[in-house]
């Protein structure tokens, strides 16, 4: 009898661990949380504000804000008001580039779970003794954490685009989020970035003793994402669409090596407890 | 090492490996053969979870051969067949806590690829004959001790293996739940699989084993059936005698064909040979003992392991 065609190992490990992560409210929840307060609530709260006020010594104090930006930058910021430029500045400039980073926590989040809590909760012997080859058990722990952190990515930032556009963009002339740079960050940039602060927590996984502490490890990807994070969107640091390109082609450089070198920390033998 | 089924399920040969300076293996060697029950006997730490993970290729050896179904688990292509064609239950039960004890069967099921359409059939087979049909929708981290060694037995067997590695499975089992491990090993048995089956409980391996491997510090000390075992490390005949006048029966010790007497509320009596028993009857008789019992004594696996590390060390 011919035997109907079976998935791969690889995507049947990255399916139940997705499964698992959709199960589990405690880890899920205050991860959503944050994205919420990132991406919706902290920029309809603040944006609202801004747009709204009527105190005229406050929207001076707001219009000298966006008169202190550097001169490339000022001359990009839509709005007429000072308000208007204020809202405008703090959607394209501020929250965006801060809310880059949800998406690389719930990543490394997941993948810290995924990776060194299949040790942690000795669950990672069942998949030791099965056929699936280490090639196929690092392509599955890697594809749960991709996923998560490209879809928060993908809904993050459609939530936070369509809540700017509707506060903002009326008072700029329409829709303006996601700027050219942002399309380039978000689609380009970021990607990347996750995969980096991946291959850090598997490159650590061997010497740390829990998921928390191998966590905490890849936010050494953070930082460095923030700052180009703001160069690209602002156009200060990172001057052109061009160099943007040019600075994701060298990020995907980056995570694409880390993660071959990476893929050795995915073994039997670590899936075991053991150092190997 | 034939490829035609053959040669033994599993065979170790000089197999070393050491994780730092500890040596877990160390020389091992002995042949599982098929369709057999294998034991391997031996106090925590003497080395037979490295052994399980050897079989398997979830380890690899630093020195010596390991051949598993006639392949090398070591290599990546035999190895993903050899895991392929085993089942495994862990001393911890590696199940996912977060998934239904479907979910957990399920996943199995697609990574030993059974065909997909005969999946709900195989899961619902392997829940029922373990009792857990009732919880198969409750979250795995719900369940109890037992419920959770019974699920892991499932799984084990799910995918029909021809090979069934049990580490220490009834370790804290209630006694139902350790009896349905002993039931689907004299399955195993019966169906012509392979067992190979680690414990330091000597009376669970007692009636299954078809050879016991007696391990201390990574070593095989004696490899063998419960009958040759007996026959090298057990008194061709023990016979434990009681009478009425018990204080008559020490004129056994005087017999020449008596190689050893105690008497310790029951008097135990070792012969030189079976045949000797009615020429010792008749000698106590004529001493004038009035026999209450005279009953020839095989050893349990327990005795029979506790003379073999005594003779041994």
């Amino acid at each position: 009898m011919r035997r109907t065609r079976q998935p791969s190992r690889a995507w049947v490990i990255a399916r139940t661990d997705l499964h698992q992560f959709v199960q589990a409210r405690d880890f899920w929840l205050p991860l959503s949380i944050v994205a919420l307060l990132f991406f919706v609530i902290i920029p309809t709260f603040l944006l609202l504000i801004i747009s709204t006020i009527k105190d005229v010594k406050l929207v001076n104090q707001l219009s000298d804000v966006v008169g202190s930006l550097p001169a490339d930058l000022k001359h990009s910021v839509k709005g007429q008001k000072g308000p208007v430029q204020a809202s405008y500045a703090l959607a394209v400039y501020l929250f965006a580039p801060l809310a880059i980073i949800v998406p690389l926590t719930v990543s490394s989040a997941v993948g810290a779970h995924t990776i060194i809590g299949e040790r942690e909760r000795g669950s990672g012997e069942f998949l030791a003794h099965s056929p699936a080859t280490e090639r196929q058990i690092y392509l599955g722990k890697l594809m749960a954490s991709l996923i998560p952190g490209y879809f928060t990515a993908a809904v993050g930032f459609a939530m936070y685009s369509l809540v700017v556009n509707l506060i903002v963009g009326p008072q700029v002339g329409g829709w303006f989020f996601p700027t050219g740079n942002w399309w380039i960050l978000v689609l380009w940039v970021l990607p990347p970035f996750i995969a980096i602060a991946l291959a850090v927590i598997l490159a650590i996984s061997a010497r740390v003793s829990s998921a928390a502490a191998a966590q905490q490890s890849s936010a050494l990807a953070t930082l460095p994402l923030i700052v180009i994070a703001y160069g690209v969107s602002s156009n200060t640091i990172f001057k052109g669409q061009i160099l943007a390109f040019a600075i994701g082609a060298l990020a995907w450089g980056v995570a694409l090596f880390a993660l071959w070198r990476a893929s050795s920390a995915v073994s039997r033998e670590r899936l075991l407890g053991m150092g190997g | 090492m034939p490829l035609d089924g053959s040669g033994p399920a599993v065979a170790l040969a000089g197999v070393r490996r050491a994780f730092g300076d500890v040596v877990a293996v160390n020389d091992l060697t002995f042949d599982v053969p098929r369709g057999t029950v294998t034991v391997l006997l031996g106090p925590n730490g003497a080395g037979k979870t490295t052994v399980v993970r050897l079989v398997t290729g979830a380890l690899r050896a630093d020195a010596g051969h390991v051949t598993t179904l006639g392949l090398e688990p070591s290599r990546e292509v035999d190895g993903t067949e050899v895991r392929r064609r085993c089942g495994v239950v862990p001393a911890r039960p590696a199940l996912y806590d977060r998934l239904t004890g479907r979910d957990n069967l399920q996943y199995a099921a697609a990574l030993f690829e059974v065909d997909r359409r005969r999946v709900d059939e195989r899961v619902a087979d392997a829940a029922e004959r373990f009792g857990i049909t009732h919880a198969l929708e409750q979250r795995v981290g719900g369940y109890s001790t037992g419920m959770r060694a019974r699920l892991a037995l499932a799984r084990a067997v799910l995918h029909d293996p021809d090979l069934l590695l049990l580490d220490e499975p009834t370790a804290g089992l209630d006694p139902e739940s350790a009896r349905a491990v002993l039931g689907l090993i004299d399955e195993m048995a019966e169906g012509g699989k392979t067992v190979l089956m680690c414990t330091h409980l000597l009376l669970e391996a007692e009636g299954l084993a078809d050879q016991v491997v007696v391990m201390d510090h990574g070593r095989a000390m004696v490899a063998g059936s419960p009958a040759e075992l007996s026959r090298r490390y057990w008194p061709p005949a023990r016979v434990l005698l009681d009478a009425d006048n018990r204080a008559v029966l020490d004129a056994a010790r005087d017999l020449s064909f008596v190689r050893a007497y105690e008497r310790n509320g029951t008097v135990t009596v070792d012969l030189e040979r079976e045949s000797d028993v009615p020429d010792l009857v008749d000698a106590l008789v004529r001493a004038g003992a009035r026999l209450t019992r005279v009953e020839p004594c095989a050893p349990t696996l327990e005795e029979l392991y506790f003379a073999i590390r005594t003779q041994e060390r």
